[in-house]
């Protein structure tokens, strides 16, 4: 990966922090739930130096490390989205249209 | 094979845009699903860009390990059910965390002469990583019961954890100046998972809400770290949106039980503060307990029921039949309501979740401050499994220990009907001065049970 100056790394940082705080400030505490397990699925992005370390490994030390932390990182990613989509799908506005209610609305 | 630096670069900035648009559509609950997606879909590019490119061998190793986690990953989330919802978020949230560790110990074990900058950000992301994975395992445990959620506390517990942080601080900076020998980061790391149990041990279950939203900010952060060590824009990005959203929920929490963030951390709430507001049951004033039927008629002739749900209809597993209850109501033209308080549950809006998974339309689900006006003009709340969050004492007693939280009003309301297990306290181990209202009776037993009669019972009114 292309080495960028500290500096503007840094820069980068501040300013996803404060993008950050900017998008989530504007979820509903009823999404709080979905929310947690949708940041944990995208700190699941650390699958990308997972990969790298194992796929430049060349020592066995590393492999094996490498190979964990993909492990791990893998669970993280497919984990926290497949849940983040079934707590998702549930929040509806009206019950399933099975039951007959009044139409009040 | 992609070997241009610059389409690598474009390509994950797309997976950013994806991450920050999937954070946007959660605001509402109407897109938030098809943004879960756009997330997935970005994933799926950075870690396709990933694999494309030049120079990865070990391919037998990454196949498996992207099937063995992918397989471990789907069946944790498919099986898990929406009470355990916690600690399903908190393992994952560890995993992430320890992930993160690992890579920057394989960094630091190939980095021949690292750069001072890249010795900081392999000692935070190791240290970082390494907290979060302990202290989320510990999370894990106590919430699925495996050790006690009570508060475990011993003497000069903090002055242990400051010693142990200090000293993977004083190994993190030695790296740092020079001191560039493999067992210093391991050491670190040891030094890092211990701090992390140590430093979860003595938080009790109620206070897990802000734990939990702590730890998944720690993660996001050792992510953020690890992409200083590899120099990927994508990693800093994304661990730093986590970050920041995790320490908002922090601060939300705690500003929703009015405590300080040091306080739920260091405080071990509820074993120092028992006993407090005790002598207020001596005035004469008894609870009065009630009988399903009795309940029933009292429901059948509201015409506005307000429900306040909390963690123990969630151990009794009764939200299902919660709307079950207040669907047998409405058809009787009955106004329902659900009052949610924002730290009911062991996690950020987890009784929401709960009630979304039993069907209950998110329209009837009110936020306390919403709800709270309503209270005045209800003709009978019931209180399911809840505690702490409808204690009066929090309003007019100030040597209560929750004195100043926000809770809900339920007591405004004409009558009070309590399901609840038994008259043991809740989790701040005080009384609840509710219960001593003349306007409110007790239902005592299982909520799943009681809520049960109280169904045939309004069917049969």
């Amino acid at each position: 990966m292309t080495d960028l100056p500290l500096v503007i790394e840094l820069t980068i940082l501040v300013l996803a922090a404060f993008l950050g705080f900017e998008v989530i400030a504007k979820v509903p505490t009823m999404l709080h739930t979905p929310l947690m397990s949708g940041a944990n699925f995208i700190h699941g992005i650390v699958i990308v130096g997972a990969i790298i370390v194992l796929g430049t490994a060349d020592d066995t030390f590393t492999k094996v490390v490498g190979f964990a932390a993909l492990v791990l990182a893998t669970a993280n990613v497919v984990g926290g989205w497949f849940v983040t989509d079934r707590m998702l799908g549930m929040f509806k506005r009206r019950p399933e249209p099975a039951r007959q209610k009044k139409d009040d609305e | 094979m992609i070997s241009d630096p610059d389409v690598v670069g474009l390509l994950y900035l797309v997976t950013i845009a994806c991450f920050v648009v999937s954070l946007k559509f959660l605001s509402s609950p109407r897109h938030a699903r098809k943004g879960n997606w756009i997330g997935g879909a970005g994933m799926l590019l950075a870690i396709a860009t990933t694999l494309l490119l030049e120079g990865l061998e070990n391919w037998l190793w990454i196949v498996v390990g992207l099937v063995l986690g992918s397989v471990v990953g789907v069946i944790g989330a498919r099986n898990v059910r929406m009470t355990a919802m916690p600690q399903m978020v908190a393992i994952f949230n560890g995993v992430g965390g320890g992930a993160a560790a690992l890579v920057a110990l394989s960094e630091w074990h190939n980095a021949a002469d690292p750069l001072r900058d890249e010795t900081v950000s392999i000692v935070l992301s190791a240290l970082i990583g390494s907290i979060s994975f302990a202290g989320s395992v510990v999370a894990f445990a106590k919430l699925q019961e495996l050790i006690s959620g009570r508060p475990i506390v011993f003497a000069g517990q903090n002055i242990v954890n400051i010693a142990v942080l200090a000293g993977a601080a004083v190994l993190g900076t030695a790296a740092v100046v020079g001191l560039e020998e493999q067992w210093v980061l391991y050491v670190l790391i040891g030094l890092a998972l211990l701090f992390g149990v140590m430093f979860v041990l003595p938080i009790g279950g109620a206070d897990m809400p802000v734990v939990i939203s702590l730890l998944n900010a720690f993660t996001g952060l050792a992510a953020s770290a690890t992409g200083f060590v590899l120099d990927s824009t994508v990693l800093i990005v994304s661990g730093m949106l986590v970050g920041a959203a995790g320490t908002l929920l922090t601060l939300l929490m705690a500003r929703a039980m009015n405590r300080s963030v040091t306080n739920v951390l260091f405080g071990a709430f509820g074993q120092v503060q028992v006993g407090a507001g005790v002598a207020r049951t001596d005035d004469g004033r008894t609870v009065r307990a009630t009988s399903p039927e009795d309940v029933a008629v009292q429901l059948s002739y509201a015409r506005k029921v307000v429900v306040a749900p909390g963690y123990g209809m969630a151990v009794a597993q009764a939200q299902h039949d919660v709307r079950q209850l207040a669907d047998v109501l409405e058809e009787k033209g009955i106004e329902v309501k659900y009052a949610i308080h924002p730290v009911a549950g062991r996690m950020p809006g987890h009784m929401n979740v709960l009630l979304a998974e039993a069907n209950v339309p998110y329209t009837q689900l009110h936020e306390m401050d919403d709800i709270n006006p309503d209270f005045p003009q209800t003709d009978v709340v019931l209180v399911i499994g809840a505690n702490d969050v409808t204690n009066p004492a929090a309003r007019s007693d100030p040597g209560s220990p929750i004195y100043g939280m926000p809770i809900l009003d339920v007591d405004k309301a004409a009558s009070i009907v309590v399901l609840k297990r038994s008259m043991s306290p809740g989790f701040a181990g005080i009384d609840n001065e509710l219960y001593l209202d003349a306007k409110t009776t007790m239902l005592f037993g299982d909520a799943k049970d009681s809520v049960l009669k109280l169904i045939s019972a309004v069917k049969s009114a």
